[in-house]
């Protein structure tokens, strides 16, 4: 595992006319770690994700994602680097007009000069990857549920066989089952593919099970940053309600006592 | 970054291949033509090993390509041996181990005769199908007026004046524009053809005719339905994409009570309205284009106007134009609730609307021509 931080955040100030959501924030993101983000709603944890993909405007601060300067990076660096990165959006954002197949193979359509026949059988082997079967491949995403939705999208986001996934709460919507097994796929994913992951969430499970390191947002600031122990050590009330709270305080004592 | 490289060496019944360079997604189309090359060259030799220390990066897409060979190999009676290949990428490989092994079911092909007659059919079908989805929603619409009539208090008061704003009062502007203009260009062709015979005059009767009766009513028609049509269906079947209209039912409303009736009934009102003040400003606008270009001046166009027309060309106009709204706030409302999930079905349903309402609109005024016809008006 590289030491060097992937992702490399400073000072960011990003805001919406007179409120600011993300006062002087400085984060990093090493590589080959799945990164949790936490914090209440509102906190700005998708405002953040958002940020350092480049679809929100910042008021201040650099962004370094692998080495690039989003600031000072041209426009064929910005899109040779978003060959490095998949996203997975909080509702899938599936193209409604292309089958399942269709949208795994889109971004290796657009970047990459492909046989047909390998094209089917790599966005096979991916939808098999995510734990989906070949029959699924033809399906419309209206036809799916949403688990499987998740996992199209993150089939998708794994197209171009990226270095980081973001992902912006992968388990939301999903029974405690699904989400479980979801959290290991990614976990699994992430050893094989040798993945950076990003990772806004909700879930407390998915903390617990899948991340390496937690980083709390709160007041625009992360208030802590480091392992589950550093959480629970935390002073921060935020983060002592959160983790220590009845929700969180149960699914602690079973991590203790297992 | 290198070159990528699968070099083969037979070295007595040992076929030896060493890979180099990057196996990665981004050299997957070389990578491809060189492991389909190799693939034939096995069966000559009775053991075959693959060596890949010299590969810089290796991702799922090299891992796939390696698989495939060995498959291929695997088939043809071979057992390939891959060594040097670091511990993790070897994690990667045996993920790929296990996909790809059933191929997918290839959808059912049908026989084209067969295929052209279904679509014929399922055309046919669609077209009644059509058919009664609009006689569907007019006895819907038809059913919660009656509702309403009987509570008037359930009646949705605000959300049809707010649709009201949208479809009349916001309409006004473009709606004056394009009528003016229209007129303009009646008069001045009018003028242009009958100053030959030196009956300008005339111009003033085709002007006023043709704008009460037909032009002012289908003019306006056809912009409402291109201007609200378009965005009733757009709404609704938005609505019915994210399950809203089944929120509503759920929570005991009737969706048609509740968005298609205030709608269609401000169609309804809107039209007539909306074709009064069309037909003023086309009348307005051929008795100015009759003064500048034909020399008619406002006294002589307006007694001349007087004269042409009759209270029963303007009855004519003004009766179409509530059926006419009707027409298309029941197309508009019947197309967004067949949109299904996708964005491209929303895409076909609005197109289907504008033509679909375009068209009624221009058979309604012909069977309308037929009736006042043969009642004398």
């Amino acid at each position: 595992m590289a030491q060097e931080p992937v992702i490399k955040v400073r000072d960011l100030v990003v805001g919406f006319g007179d409120q600011t959501v993300l006062d002087h924030l400085s984060l990093d993101v090493r590589g080959g770690e799945i990164l949790g983000v936490v914090g209440a709603s509102g906190a700005g944890k998708s405002v953040l994700l958002r940020t350092i993909i480049g679809l929100l405007p910042k008021r201040h601060g650099s962004i370094e994602v692998l080495g690039v300067d989003l600031d000072q990076a041209n426009e064929q660096q910005r899109r040779a680097l978003e060959r490095r990165w998949g996203i997975l959006f909080q509702q899938g954002a599936l193209f409604s007009s292309l089958t399942v197949r269709e949208n795994v193979q889109f971004p290796m359509r657009e970047n990459l000069d492909l046989s047909p026949r390998l094209m089917n059988e790599m966005a096979l082997a991916k939808l098999e990857m995510v734990g989906l079967t070949p029959d699924d491949a033809n399906k419309f995403p209206a036809e799916l549920s949403g688990g499987m939705t998740k996992r199209v999208a993150l089939a998708r986001a794994l197209a171009l066989d990226p270095e980081i996934v973001f992902l912006d709460e992968p388990t939301s919507g999903l029974d405690p089952i699904s989400a479980g097994d979801f959290d290991e796929l990614i976990r699994t994913l992430q050893q094989t593919l040798g993945l950076t992951v990003f990772m806004v969430t909700h879930d407390l499970e998915s903390l617990y099970t899948a991340c390496d390191r937690i980083a709390v947002l709160a007041d625009g600031k992360v208030v802590a940053d480091g392992p589950l122990e550093t959480m629970l050590e935390s002073e921060h009330p935020w983060v002592k309600n959160y983790f220590q709270g009845k929700r969180g305080g149960l699914l602690v004592d079973r991590r203790v006592s297992a | 970054m290198g070159e990528v490289l699968l070099t083969s060496k037979l070295k007595g019944e040992r076929l030896e291949l060493a890979a180099a360079g990057p196996w990665t997604a981004a050299h997957a189309s070389e990578l491809e033509a060189l492991v389909d090359r190799v693939a034939g060259e096995a069966p000559q030799a009775k053991k075959v090993s693959i060596d890949m220390t010299g590969v810089s990066e290796f991702d799922t897409f090299g891992a796939w390509l390696l698989e495939r060979l060995t498959r291929a190999w695997t088939a043809a009676g071979q057992k390939p041996a891959i060594v040097g290949l670091p511990k993790h990428d070897r994690g990667l490989l045996e993920e790929m181990h296990g996909v790809n092994r059933e191929p997918p079911r290839a959808p059912a092909r049908e026989n084209r005769i067969v295929g052209a007659l279904a679509a014929i059919g399922r055309g046919a079908a669609g077209l009644g199908r059509g058919f009664m989805l609009f006689a569907d929603m007019l006895g819907a619409v038809g059913v919660a007026t009656l509702r309403v009539l009987r509570h008037p208090s359930e009646f949705r008061l605000t959300s049809t004046i707010n649709q009201f704003d949208r479809v009349a009062w916001q309409a006004v502007p473009i709606i004056l524009l394009i009528t003016f203009l229209i007129g303009a260009i009646i008069s001045q062709q009018g003028i242009f053809h009958f100053r030959k015979f030196g009956a300008e005059l005339y111009s003033v009767d085709l002007v006023g005719i043709l704008v009460l009766r037909e032009i002012g009513v289908l003019i306006v028609a056809i912009m409402v339905a291109g201007r609200s049509g378009s965005s009733y269906t757009a709404e609704i079947g938005s609505m019915k994409m994210r399950e809203e209209i089944d929120a509503l039912r759920t929570m005991g409303f009737d969706p048609v009570e509740v968005l298609i009736l205030p709608r269609i009934l401000v169609l309804v009102i809107a039209l007539p309205v909306l074709t009064f003040l069309g037909s003023m400003a086309a009348l307005y606008g051929g008795g100015l284009v009759a003064w500048l270009y034909g020399g008619i001046s406002p006294d002589i166009y307006l007694s001349r106007l007087t004269e042409a027309i009759s209270l029963t060309h303007f009855k004519v106009g003004m009766l179409k134009a509530p059926f006419m709204g009707l027409v298309i706030g029941i197309v508009a409302c019947a197309e967004g609730l067949k949109v299904k999930g996708s964005a491209e079905s929303l895409g076909l349903q609005t197109t289907a609307s504008v033509v679909e309402s375009i068209f009624l609109v221009i058979v309604l005024d012909g069977i309308f021509a037929i009736f006042f016809a043969s009642i004398g008006m």
